[in-house]
Order: C-alpha cells, then structure tokens, then sequence
C-alpha cells in the first residue's frame, strides 16, 4: 500500500459515506452540506487522475455554484417538510436491495472486462495540456460545435431557469 | 499506483447512491441531489477512460466539459422549477406533485 | 524528523481540529476543546522544534530554509507553493506559537467550561447565569457555559490554522489567503454572540475596513506578480537585480518608482490589518467579541500580521534606500502613518473607560511604533517590539478578561445592573485577584515600558533610539509623546482597576479566576518581564555586553545593511523618563477616585475630554462620508434606477417578445396546419390512452422506477447477448 493508495481509499470512504448521508439524512440542510463533502471527494479524485483542471472547474462550478443554488433553494423552501414527515418514500426498503444489485451487476460486467485492472503511474503525469484543451475547443476542426451547443444549452437553461422562476404579475402563464 | 479499478468501482457506488435518492427522495431538491450525484459518478468515470486510457486524446476532456455544462443548466432549470411549484402548491413533496396524472 | 516537514506540519492540526470539531465532535464540549487544544499543542510542539534547532543554525538569514511543490499549472509552468524558515519566520513562530497556546487554554475557563447550562441561555447572546440549589436548600446564581462552546473553539482553530500558514509559507499568494483566512475567522469570532446587534455592526465593520486595505494590497500583489512573474519570496526579495530593477523602472501614477508603488499597495494592506490610522476604526469595535478573541486578534494573529506582511517585505519597500539617506516613499509614509497613530491612539486611550477598550487603543499605538520602526529603517527593533508587545498584549487582555470575568461574578452575586467592564465601576480588586492583579502590573509594565525589569522597555528604547539615530527629531518625539500617554493611560488602567477601595458592590464581591485561567497569565507575564533580556543591545550602559545581544544578532542577519549604528544617551533617558513620569501621574491623578466620581481629567481638560472620550468622533465622520452615501447608492440609484427601471425593463422586453412571437406561430402555422392533420390522428390515439392512463399516475418517481427497472433488465439483456455470448 503507497500512501497514495491508502488516502486514496480515505477519501473514496468519506465519499461514499457521504453519499449515503446525502440521499439519507433527514434534514435537507444538512443533506446539502454533505453533498458539498461528496463534491470534495470528487475533486481529490479528479486531481489524483491527473486533471488538475477539472478539479479546480468541480470546486468552482460545483461547490461554488450548484451547491449553494441548492442550499438556496433549501432555505427559499423551508418549513415545509416537517421533521414529523419521513424523508424518504415507502417503497425505499425495495430499492435498497435494488441499487446494490445494480452496484453488483456493474462491478461484474466491469470485472470481465480486459482493462479493468489497468495500472499507471500517475505520479509521472504532468497533467492535461491546458493550452492544448484550450485550442482544441475553439478549432473547427477539434471541439468547436460541441463547445457552441453547450454554450447555447447555457444560456437557453439560463433564459428558461429566469423565465420560470419569475414571479408573474397577474397569474398568467 | 492505484489500478484503474478503484475509480469505477467509487464511481459505480456513486452512482447508485445516486439512483437511490432520487427514487426514495420525498422532497424534490433530494432528488436534484441524486441527480448531482450521478453526473459526478459519470464523470469520474469519464476522467479515469481518460487518464488511464486515452491520455493523450482530449475528447474525454471535452465529454467532461459538456457534462458540467449540462449538469449547470440542470440544476439551474430544475431549481428554478422546484422554486416555482414551491410558490404555487407550497409543497415540494414529490409524492404530492402529481399534475400529470393521466 | 525533517525540519522542513516538521515546518510543513505545523499548520495543519488546527485545521484538523477545525474540521473535526465542526463536522463531528460539536455536540460534545470536552472533546471539542481538547481537540483544539491538541491541534494548538501540536502546533506548539513542532514550532518550538523548530524554533531551538534555527537558533542553532548559524546563517539562517543568508540561507533561510525552504522547499515547495508544484501546486497550480498555469498557462506557463507551475504555481509552487512551500515554506520559507528564516530569522523573521522563526520568532514570529516562538510568539504565534506560545500566544496561541496560552489563549486556546484560557478559553476553556473563559467560556465556564464545566459550570451547568444557563437557565435562559440562547444561542448568539453571552451566558447568563444559571441558579443553582446547594445542599442547604439556597439557590445561588453562578455563572453559566457558553451555549455555543465548541463553535468558538473550532473557529479559533481555524484563526490560528490562518496564522500559522501565514507565517510559514514562502508565497505572497498563500499569505493573502491565510490574511483573508483569518479575516474571515475574525468576521466570525467579532460576530460570535451574534444576537447582540452591536457584535453584529463590530462583525461587519471590522471585515468592511480591512477589506478597504485588502484590495490595494491584492493590486499591489498583482502589480508584482505582472513585473517579476512571481510571488515568492526568496525569488523577489532575496533577489538584488529584482530589487535593482523594481526601484529603478518608473511606475505611471505619481511619479513612483514601481517600488515605491508596489511598497505603498502593500503598506495599505497592513494599514487594514493592523489598524493604522485612518483604517484604525474596526479595532476597538472588534472588542464586542468574546476576550479571547480580543487577545487573539490584538497579539496573536491579525494586527501581527500585517506587521510581519511590512517586515517581510521590508526589503521592498526600503529598495534603493541607504542608511542616512532620504527614505523612499513608503518608508516615509509609514513614518508618518505609524508615528501618528501612535500618538494619535494613545491620546483616545486616556479618556476611555471600559477596560477592553482603552487597551485596543493602547495596541493601535503600540503598532503604530512597530509601523514607525519599520519606515525609519529601524528592522530589527520593529521586529523585537512585535515579538515583545505579542506576549505583553496577550497577556494584558487575557488579564482584563480575567477581571471582567470576576467582575461579572459579584454582578451575580450582588444582582447590581452595572456594566462589568466598565474601570469606574472596579477598584480595589487587587485583594480579591492577586493573581490576576500581579500579572496585570507585570503586562502593564511591559506596556509602558519600565526600565530594565519590564520586555517593553527594551524594544521600546531600540525603536526610540533608531528614530533619534536616525535623525528623524519630529517622529522621535511623537513616539516619544505616545510613550509618555502609554505610561499615563496604562497606571489609570491598573489605579482604578486594582488600586484603592471597591466602588460598588460587585467589585466587593469579584472572585479570581479559575487556575486554568491564571495558568496562562503567569506563563505570559514569566514572558513579559524576562523576554527583553535576549535583546539588550551591546551598547547599553552597565547590561550591555554582559547578557548577548542575541536577538539583534539573530533577526539582524535579515537585514545587515540597515540599522542605525550611532547610540546615544538621549533616547534612553527620554524613554525612562517618560515611562516613569507617566505612570507616576497616572497613580497621583487617578490614586483618590471615589464612587459616583467624574473622571478627574474630565475637570481639567472640559471639550477636550470629550472629543477624546467620542474618539475624534472618527465613526461619526465615517458614517457621514462613506456609509450613508452607499445607502443611497444602493437603495435609490442601484436598486431603484438600475434595477427596477433599466433591468427589470429590458427582461420583461424580452419575455414579452418571446411571447409575442409565440402567438403569431400558433395563430398562423399551429393552429390550421398542426392542429388540423394532429386531430386525426389523436382520436385514433386517444382510445389507447385511455388504456395505457392507468400506468399514469402523474408521479415522477414512479416514472423513474420503471424506467430504472427496464434499462437494468436491457442493460442485462445487452449484455448476455453481446458479450457473453
């Protein structure tokens, strides 16, 4: 075991965990500070991967943005889900068994799978071209129209997300 | 050194931890939750082909970077959303929500 | 173990302490503190290694210790960030290290850790009270635990995780984020009882004002990051052509060199954090905090840093200078900043009357001479000073958080409505804490610097005599003024608190502390007598040369060149004279002060007292010039003009041009065309909707559970026929 490997299973058990707690946990506050957690784990993840970048983009975009959109929406919707109310439905007891069949059914298939054990040393890295991504995603003949559909995917969410939330004069709509 | 493996099995879990909370989740921004969780996973899993396997193509970084975009605009739609049924049923009880019905 | 990893350690248990605390020991209070208090000890552990095997190390100021890793790709090559061990990290470490120990333990007796749960205690609101029943049957009222006890001791965690990275790191870039770490913790820590409005106001000024100094040092930092193309210090500061070159190449504003510029943006960022005039305001307010916090941010952490961020880059800012000559001008900015906030403070000091109030005045001054020191060239007496005044200020308001402690004990006992850190309300309390009454006089010795068996004094002397070496007559002789008032406000202090008769009930009844509260005084006061003896310079009649001189040796490596070398007489008698005639008028004119009595200045000195009293009436003046046009700005012109009007105007074009759009396509395109062929086809559809409704029953999970079910049994479908198979 390199320490590597040993911090790496730390924070893989730490994310994990508080995965759980975030789909588990009765208050919804708190579910949202454990998500920030899980987005934590990724990131280190992202980073031992080699991808600096994306683990910076996570911390930024995810924690920075997503997570507090959603604890602003907690806040903005509070007081409704009384602590009385369970916070998950009947039927979980049946999905439980469910999504660790599926967690079961994945590893198997990956199992058999020719890659699966594949091993690098990422320490010899020196992480994703930066400059290149950059190139790529503006060239016509690299990432350009992906790079555009995403940029109009953006704003049409952003237009829409502005549009729906609105508060309307009159009740139309 | 750490094998391929470790981060697809983390990734797998992450995902049907994923899938989990949005069936069980009663109120609708746990079920976003879920969802977040889920395009995480994809993305571990995008970022270990690409490490490991491809290091040298950047498809894998452009797929991630289309994968945040979209997860963005979700949670901004879906909020906005969850934000707007909230003001008109006050509830965001998923069970209670059931404009749909056929 | 590595002195470098020992160096890389020893930021990080608190922070540890911090995570662990908030994350999952805040329910439990005995854990909680002893997880901060093993996180500080720790951290105390490895910088004391630290510190004894640097001074065994022979040229540390050539060749300080260092080493980095790669930490940030950029466009061009890599961020690193690492650590940088020379003189100036190593006795900024010793203090950060002892300060923070002694107010991690403080703090558990502080917030009556032990004592039961307040009757009525709230969250935000400083404890009560609560009554207890003795054996007898009598309810007695004691003091009751601080409601939010752990949260206090993970944030001061935090704070000192700040300090700490700040004081080891070797980047300009690492060290804002610790300054603005622990701005952050100070927001928090001022703001603690957060229910009173007034911590609240302290909360957000405090982080309002040093934020003002903050930016100009963010653009002093990116200015110096585009010139030389890197933040670390050993690559700009250890550099001569760098330096060469910096105080050269013109900069476009003022006529400045890019030097002077860059010195003077980074001189605004000490301005903030160490609460230099005319940002001098947040400090005394920051007092709404709990005393802790109060040592914390007045000896331990903030205001230090930004004396260290100043001596750090005195190479900088004292570029293209030589002894004798004319300073540059950040040097004589901070002259004339420093040595006019010393005075300019010490005067308000005088004509307060809450205990924690007259001593954020006396810090201000105090770093107002360190401030001075440094723009007179003065490097290594500045330096002593910090370390001195840390351990004096410490120990100084943990000593008046004792007293309010047991003041507000009789207040519980007596059930008088007064406030309990108020002085006029003290007196004679030297009887009912000689503990806290011994240590008390020990600090306030220090403070105002008397001869020879007080660390004050030492320090002090050096800087008034680097002013008087230097030549620089008018700064020596404000500082020399500053000194005098030092001596005068700091015997008021200790006549009305300690000295004469109680003056109400509660003094009567004020208790010592807890030993774990006394414990840390007597170590800081052990501190505050003993330490000037490392640094009596070698030219000092009678002592000099007997005890070496080893902290000018030690801390003079860092800047060999600079330093006056001529000593006279003259600032040694000025500074005995002025630091016993002041406490002699302190005792003479406060020795007979009764209850109900006006402040006997007050008599003497009439407006004068009370323009004193209202502090220049500089928050006044504040709110007039900066804060009530931002209100306007951002109630009628933003929020109003901008937003209601141009804003909300131009998304409601939108949205109704989007509608009006989707009228003109429904009326002509989907309406005859659409909805004509769709109708046919839909009532061939609509019987079997009517079969397949049953499956709807309008819930999006029920939904995503069929949908889950089947892309699993596909999925395994899939897989037994393409891959098994």
């Amino acid at each position: 075991m390199t320490p590597l490997q040993i911090v790496f299973l730390l924070v893989a058990a730490i994310t994990l965990f508080s995965a759980v707690m975030v789909v588990s946990i009765r208050g919804m506050m708190h579910a949202a500070l454990f998500l920030v957690l899980t987005l934590m784990g990724v990131a280190f993840m992202f980073a031992t991967l080699g991808s600096r970048f994306f683990a910076i983009i996570q911390i930024l975009v995810y924690i920075g943005s997503i997570a507090i959109l959603i604890i602003f929406a907690v806040m903005l919707t509070r007081n409704i889900m009384d602590a009385e109310v369970a916070s998950l439905n009947r039927g979980w007891w049946f999905f439980a068994p469910l999504a660790l069949l599926i967690f079961a059914s994945i590893v198997l298939v990956l199992s058999s799978w020719s890659a699966f054990a594949t091993l690098r040393d990422l320490s010899s890295t020196s992480g994703e071209n930066i400059l290149e991504f950059g190139k790529a995603l503006t060239d016509p003949n690299g990432f350009v129209i992906p790079f555009e559909v995403a940029s109009v995917l953006l704003v049409a969410a952003m237009v829409g997300a502005v549009y729906i939330a609105m508060e309307r004069r009159g009740g139309r709509g | 050194m750490i094998p391929l493996s470790w981060y697809l099995i983390v990734a797998a879990g992450l995902f049907v931890v994923g899938i989990f909370g949005v069936l069980t989740r009663k109120n609708l921004i746990g079920i976003l939750m879920g969802v977040e969780l889920m395009l995480n996973a994809v993305n571990i899993n995008l970022l270990a082909f690409w490490s490991y396997l491809y290091p040298q193509s950047l498809s894998g970084l452009t797929f991630v970077a289309v994968v945040f975009v979209a997860a963005a605009a979700e949670a901004a739609v879906g909020l906005a959303l969850i934000i707007s049924i909230y003001r008109r049923r006050t509830t965001v009880n998923a069970e209670e929500i059931n404009l749909l019905r056929g | 173990m590595q002195t470098a990893t020992l160096v890389w350690l020893i930021p990080l248990p608190p922070a540890l302490a911090f995570f662990l605390i908030a994350i999952f020991t805040y329910r439990k209070r005995a854990l909680s503190h002893w997880l901060a208090l093993i996180g500080a000890g720790l951290s105390w552990l490895f910088s004391m290694v630290v510190f004894f095997r640097a001074i065994r190390s022979t040229d540390l100021g050539e060749h300080p210790l260092v080493a980095s890793i790669p930490w940030l790709p950029l466009g061009e090559g890599w961020l690193r960030i690492g650590i940088h061990v020379d003189p100036l990290t190593v006795v900024t470490l010793f203090f950060v290290a002892w300060t923070v120990l002694m107010i991690f333990i403080y703090s558990v007796g502080y917030h009556n850790f032990g004592q039961p749960q307040g009757d009525h205690d709230i969250a935000g609101l400083p404890p009560h009270g609560a009554s207890v029943q003795d054996a007898l049957g009598q309810v007695h009222i004691v003091p009751s635990v601080e409601p939010m006890y752990s949260r206090f001791f993970a944030f001061i965690a935090l704070f000192a995780f700040g300090m700490f990275t700040l004081v080891v790191t070797d980047n300009l870039l690492v060290l804002y984020m610790a300054w603005e770490i622990m701005g952050l913790c100070s927001y928090l820590l001022i703001g603690f009882w957060y229910a009173r409005p007034s911590a609240r106001d302290a909360a957000v000024k405090a982080f309002m004002t040093t934020r003002v100094g903050d930016m100009f040092m963010l653009l002093g930092l990116a200015a110096l990051y585009s010139l030389t193309g890197t933040l670390s210090y050993r690559e700009i500061l250890s550099n001569e052509v760098v330096l060469e070159t910096l105080a050269q190449a013109a900069s476009p504003l003022l006529g400045l060199s890019w030097a002077g510029l860059i010195g003077l943006l980074l001189f605004a960022g000490t301005i903030g954090k160490s609460a230099q005039f005319p940002l001098h305001v947040w400090l005394p307010d920051a007092m709404e905090g709990p005393t802790p916090v109060s040592a914390m941010i007045h000896a331990a952490t903030m205001v230090s840093a930004g004396i260290y961020l100043a001596a750090r880059f005195f190479p900088l800012l004292s570029a293209g200078w030589l002894p004798g000559e004319s300073l540059t001008p950040p040097m004589f900015w901070m002259a004339a900043i420093g040595s006019f906030t010393a005075l300019f403070a010490a005067t308000i000091a005088v004509a307060q009357n809450d205990i924690k109030r007259v001593l954020a005045y006396s810090t201000i001054s105090q770093l107002g001479y360190m401030v001075a020191a440094l723009g007179v060239g003065a490097y290594t007496a500045a330096v002593f000073h910090l370390v001195t005044h840390a351990f004096f200020k410490a120990l100084l308001f943990l000593g008046s958080g004792s007293v309010i402690h047991g003041m507000e004990h009789g207040v519980l006992h007596s059930g008088e409505k007064i406030d309990p850190q108020d002085m006029m309300n003290m007196g004679g309390l030297r009887k009912k804490m000689p503990v806290t009454f011994w240590s008390f006089a020990a600090g306030g010795l220090a403070l105002s610097g008397f001869p020879l068996i007080s660390s004050g004094f030492w320090s002090k002397d050096e800087i008034l005599s680097g002013a008087f070496g230097g030549g620089y007559i008018v700064i020596f002789v404000l500082l020399a003024s500053a000194a005098l008032l030092t001596a005068f406000y700091t015997m008021r202090q200790v006549t009305l608190t300690f000295l004469g008769a109680p003056r109400t009930l509660s003094a009567n009844h004020a208790v010592e502390s807890r030993r774990v509260m006394t414990l840390p005084l007597l170590v800081l006061s052990v501190f505050a007598i003993a330490l000037g003896w490392v640094g009596i310079p070698d030219h000092f009649p009678g002592l000099g040369g007997v005890i070496p001189n080893w902290f000018g040796e030690f801390v003079g490596e860092m800047a060999a060149a600079h330093g006056p070398e001529s000593y006279s007489l003259t600032p040694l008698f000025t500074s005995i004279a002025v630091s016993i005639g002041g406490l002699l008028l302190g005792w003479w004119t406060y020795r007979k002060v009764e209850a109900g009595d006006k402040d006997p200045l007050e008599r003497g000195l009439g407006v004068l007292f009370r323009i004193l009293r209202n502090k220049y009436y500089m928050d006044e003046l504040y709110h007039f010039i900066f804060v009530r046009p931002t209100q306007w700005l951002a109630e009628t012109f933003t929020s109003r003009w901008i937003d209601r009007v141009l804003l909300d105007g131009i998304v409601e074009g939108i949205g109704k041009l989007a509608f009006g759009l989707g009228r003109i396509f429904s009326r002509w395109i989907d309406l005859p065309i659409i909805t004509g062929a769709g109708d046919r086809l839909s009532e061939g559809l609509r019987d079997l909707g009517g079969r397949m409704r049953q499956m709807q029953s309008g819930k999006v999970q029920q939904y995503l559970i069929l949908t889950t079910l089947f892309t699993f049994m596909l999925g395994a479908v899939l897989f037994y026929l393409f891959i098994l198979a």
